[in-house]
């Protein structure tokens, strides 16, 4: 299994990069939008993303926006992992084609948590 | 004996709670006494959790020392947690509670050990989200749990962020949940099917409804045999014959009371009562 972790934040990706591992994933990581969008174009066998909302040169929810207007990316599931926590934003970016919707802070428990309600083996708790 | 030595008095901790609630406190959990119990070590002004139970321990029952049990005995949970259990409850006993209880259009369902509330409102979703044709009926979740703070906040219908983010889908957030501050609250069309008492599983039980589905997941656990034993034998008077009764994944009817079969669901067990013919 394979991730890409989208975040402008070097801690959030170093934490979210240990949950992933822990889990099985191999991971790939990418500060904005838009070098996320050029590693998925050179390589697209991913099959999970976690998507900051607030980056540099492209947000998250452009992110979204632009991975679901390519069918290459279909089967990408995105997990929105962001700060953002108004029902307005949140209402958008799953229409926008986001799977889930993670809020910040987060737990290592509540990562494995959407991570199984999107089909993925997260194994058994510790 | 304790495994690791604490300053503070484990025994008497978990004396107390054992004769409250009959839950037996495992002395591999000592550790998370201090964490549990920390909020309520600062409201007493006590200096530590060693003096707050030396000084509880020197005074007749009163407010703190339930606060203290209650503190100890509850348990952390998640929306839809195992996932299966509420799969079973869509795919297979509503569906089937629809056309047996069609003649009275009424549904009672028990959450048994309701904790913080997660359990009754899963249920309540997934009743509002796939059974329009229950609308109309008379739909009653009730919850109960020993710890009156967490009926208190149960009847408030109030989550922190950090329990909204534990298995609760975000399209079933933005309908069913209203942004109150840093809370969310259960919005009227799931909190007016549910309903909040505080109750001890191992005392005398009030009053109840027969339920057509119980869920007592994950709590006889905490008890021991008798306890257990008296739970189940008592949760058969609660029980219609085509009832469903749903224990969590470490615990079964099994070499504890005979009165109960298996019904199997697609990676997960249910209870019934024993038909009367299959019993000779």
């Amino acid at each position: 299994m394979r991730a890409l972790i989208v975040d402008d934040s070097t801690a959030t990706r170093f934490i979210l990069k240990s949950i992933l591992k822990e889990i099985g994933f191999a991971t790939v990581e990418a500060n904005s939008g838009a070098a996320a969008l050029h590693k998925l174009t050179e390589d697209s066998h991913f099959e999970l993303a976690l998507v900051d909302w607030n980056m540099p040169e492209m947000n998250g929810y452009e992110f979204v926006v632009a991975v679901r207007q390519v069918s290459t990316f279909a089967s990408l599931r995105i997990l929105m992992v962001t700060s953002e926590t108004d029902v307005e934003q949140i209402t958008k970016a799953i229409e926008a084609g986001a799977n889930e919707y993670l809020m910040k802070p987060f737990t290592k428990d509540a990562i494995r948590d959407k991570l199984q309600m999107l089909g993925f083996d997260v194994g058994t708790h510790a | 004996m304790l495994a690791s030595p604490v300053s503070f008095d484990f025994d008497y901790l978990r004396r107390i709670v054992r004769e409250k609630t009959a839950i037996v406190l495992e002395a591999e959990k000592v550790y998370l006494a201090e964490a549990k119990l920390g909020p309520i070590v600062r409201r007493s002004g006590s200096a530590s959790l060693t003096d707050l139970l030396r000084d509880l321990r020197s005074q007749p029952w009163g407010a703190t020392h339930q606060q203290v049990v209650e503190a100890m005995t509850n348990n952390e949970t998640s929306f839809f947690r195992d996932l299966y259990p509420y799969e079973a409850l869509k795919n297979r006993m509503l569906p089937e509670l629809l056309t047996k209880r069609a003649h009275v259009r009424e549904l009672n369902i028990w959450s048994a050990a309701s904790s913080s509330g997660q359990e009754a409102a899963s249920i309540a979703m997934v009743i509002r989200e796939n059974f329009r044709a229950l609308d109309g009926w008379k739909i009653r979740i009730l919850g109960t749990d020993i710890a009156a703070e967490m009926v208190n906040r149960c009847k408030e219908g109030l989550f922190a962020q950090h329990e909204v983010n534990r298995g609760l889908p975000a399209q079933y957030l933005v309908k069913y949940f209203d942004r109150v501050g840093l809370h969310w609250r259960l919005k009227p069309i799931l909190s007016e099917m549910m309903e909040f008492r505080q109750m001890n599983l191992s005392a005398l039980w009030p009053n109840l409804p027969t339920m057509d589905i119980v869920f007592l997941r994950n709590v006889l656990i905490y008890f021991d045999v008798d306890t257990k034993r008296t739970i189940l034998t008592r949760m058969k008077s609660m029980l219609r014959p085509d009832s469903y009764l749903l224990l969590g994944g470490a615990e079964t009817t099994l070499n504890i009371v005979d009165d109960y079969e298996r019904v199997d669901f697609s990676k997960f067990d249910a209870y019934r009562l024993k038909n009367r013919s299959s019993k000779a």
